[in-house]
């Protein structure tokens, strides 16, 4: 009878020291490395979510490259909504701090990207809460990078950064179209 | 001889995985100590004090108006700035001076905070840049710390 209590008492001790030490890394490893997270939403098609409703995309994000706030244009990124604090969104990086680029729909049709901002947009216009309609998003809300389409295993693949055509900072020497 | 130090070595490199993970939360999730520098906040905070803010509003979403906040630049996401929670989403804030004839007024867009120092002739805060997102806010300060001892409770 002792000797069944001493062995429960050991087990709750070994269940509450390794929740001790998975518990924390598990957090840590989430909010500074990776994180993994199911694209909703038809905003980014046809690169993400091609079907549709079916079978959503799950994606990597790479949180540790982006602990600098480095981006490039192109990068499809997920960030902290400015409209919903709780919710993140994934787009792509169109526009980097001092760009001029030319708007679809928003207030103004030209728009020079302050310090601290970047513009963002989906793939699909028109199906897209983005920078269209809430303006340059600051930089401070940058969540992480999306690296690799993990699931469904048909689509396994590393996402490249490339600007959608069309889609870019405007150069000094190019004609406006 | 030699797997004995390898022993040792991946216990010494486990523990310190081990705390890191724990200090990591604990800063992430609990509260944090700032140094704060700058005029923008007197006479509540001034140059170089020492406040303990706490994490848990921020993440539960339960900052409330009156609150002084541990906010990311959002011209730069490396500067933090300090300040006031004078509106929430939806509130009705008046953005003109008080010497101005004409009193004109904003509401605050939907996921943002309109923040103001209190020393309002010397701060550049939601006048001069507007509102800034919700989810740029890092933490509510709760404590002053101030030559050792807690100086006061301003939650």
């Amino acid at each position: 009878m002792a000797q069944q209590a001493s062995a429960g008492r050991r087990y709750l001790r070994a269940f509450v020291s390794g929740f001790f030490v998975a518990v924390p890394v598990t957090v840590t490893v989430l909010d500074r490395f990776a994180y993994v997270a199911r694209v909703e939403g038809a905003s980014m098609q046809p690169f993400l979510n091609p079907e549709g409703g079916s079978e959503c995309d799950v994606v990597l994000l790479n949180r540790w490259s982006v602990r600098n706030y480095q981006v490039q244009r192109g990068d499809i990124v997920s960030v902290m909504s400015p409209r919903n604090p709780q919710q993140k969104i994934i787009k792509r990086v169109i526009g980097l701090e001092g760009d001029f680029i030319r708007t679809l729909g928003y207030k103004n049709r030209y728009v020079r990207i302050p310090d601290g901002h970047f513009w963002i947009e989906g793939d699909h216009h028109g199906h897209s809460l983005d920078s269209n309609s809430f303006g340059p998003v600051s930089v401070g809300l940058l969540h992480g990078r999306a690296s690799h389409i993990i699931w469904p295993p048909s689509r396994w693949q590393q996402i490249k950064p490339s600007l959608p055509p069309n889609r870019g900072p405007l150069d000094t020497e190019e004609e406006e179209g | 001889m030699f797997r004995r130090v390898l022993g040792k070595t991946l216990g010494f490199v486990g523990y310190t995985v081990q705390y890191g993970c724990i200090a990591h939360c604990a800063f992430e999730y609990i509260g944090e100590f700032v140094v704060c520098s700058g005029p923008s906040m007197e006479p509540t905070i001034v140059n170089h004090d020492i406040v303990f803010s706490e994490r848990m509003s921020r993440h539960l979403c339960k900052i409330e108006k009156g609150d002084i906040v541990i906010a990311k630049s959002p011209f730069d996401p490396n500067m933090n700035i300090c300040k006031r929670v004078i509106g929430l989403e939806g509130d009705k804030v008046c953005t003109s001076a008080p010497s101005d004839v004409f009193k004109s007024h904003t509401y605050v867009p939907k996921g943002h905070v309109w923040l103001e120092g209190d020393n309002l002739r010397n701060s550049t805060d939601s006048r001069s840049y507007g509102p800034i997102p919700y989810a740029l806010i890092r933490g509510r300060v709760c404590l002053k710390v101030k030559g050792g001892g807690v100086l006061y409770v301003c939650c």
